[in-house]
């Protein structure tokens, strides 16, 4: 179980790593409309966006479980 | 965890869609400027409806061949979910339409034909509804859901490219090559597209699995008050 969750972590927390890699690359390049982009805070958008998105795939995961242990519980009854 | 693997790929694949689909370079073009990413979202809901309908398909001509109940419970989630799709794509593409065809809905062929789709699939789910016979109900919606099919493809996959289409890659040569997408931007629809049919075969699996519990649940009680009467 523990194992299960630290896995969830280090995925969000390598997805977290994936953005702020681009955001690096995106300030080293010569200035163009990139920079415009990043002065525009599209970097929160994106953010909040896959905060959202992490968390409808929690809730979805959850309901996942909740549907297996529904399953299982029905095999044990029909024993 | 070993089992789950794809599931993790879905959410990765679509996190990175979104991340990429945001933060990339797309090219400049009139009219559509930087909503050109909703290519990344609004095409990858039609792939992946489409998808959840080949896969529907495949579970009916399946349940035909033996008439496995699992197989017809299967075929009908995923139309669900591909419906589910559908209505994502049809509500985005509406809005984007506003903002660059000038209206939320215009009589192009697709539009047209995607809706005409979307109705042949909700009579799908209300033949299925409208029938108590388990066997007969199964039966009957794996034939309907064979000729459902075939006409989604004819609406939307050849009825648009024969005539005019306000689409891109229709009215003519529908190849890729067509689209206002360049190779940068197929490296971010492409994993979008397998991302969000992942997750669709994800939620039909946890919805197949609620509908066999609530089905058990449902002939225990009918034997129970059987063995009452």
């Amino acid at each position: 179980m523990e194992k299960r969750y630290f896995k969830s972590i280090a995925l969000i927390a390598g997805l977290f790593a994936c953005l702020f890699a681009n955001a690096q690359e995106a300030t080293s390049r010569p200035e163009m409309a990139d920079a415009m982009r990043a002065n525009g805070k599209i970097y929160v958008v994106v953010t909040v966006l896959l905060i959202i998105f992490i968390g409808i795939v929690v809730y979805l995961i959850s309901i996942d479980r909740k549907a297996t242990r529904l399953q299982n519980e029905l095999n044990e009854l029909k024993k | 965890m070993q089992k789950h693997w794809w599931k993790v790929l879905s959410v990765l694949l679509i996190a990175y869609s979104i991340i990429a689909g945001f933060l990339g370079d797309v090219p400049a073009r009139d009219i559509l400027n930087e909503s050109i990413r909703n290519l990344y979202f609004h095409v990858s809901m039609w792939f992946a409806m489409i998808t959840m309908m080949t896969i529907s398909l495949v579970y009916s001509i399946k349940y035909l061949a033996g008439y496995k109940r699992p197989f017809d419970n299967r075929a009908n989630l995923f139309a669900e979910m591909g419906l589910v799709f559908s209505f994502l794509g049809i509500v985005t593409g509406a809005l984007w339409a506003k903002f660059t065809w000038g209206a939320f809905w215009t009589n192009d062929p697709k539009l047209n034909g995607t809706a005409i789709t979307i109705l042949i699939y909700l009579a799908y789910f209300i033949l299925r509804g409208s029938m108590d016979d388990q066997d007969k109900k199964a039966r009957i919606a794996a034939v309907y859901n064979i000729f459902a099919f075939v006409l989604m493809i004819v609406f939307i996959g050849i009825l648009p490219r024969i005539t005019d289409s306000l689409h891109p890659g229709n009215g003519g040569n529908p190849g890729f090559n067509q689209y206002d997408m360049d190779s940068s931007m197929r490296q971010v629809f492409y994993p979008a597209v397998l991302g969000w049919i992942l997750f669709g075969v994800w939620v039909a699996g946890i919805r197949y699995r609620i509908n066999t519990s609530k089905e058990r649940i449902e002939t225990w009680k009918n034997d129970i008050l059987n063995q009452l009467h």
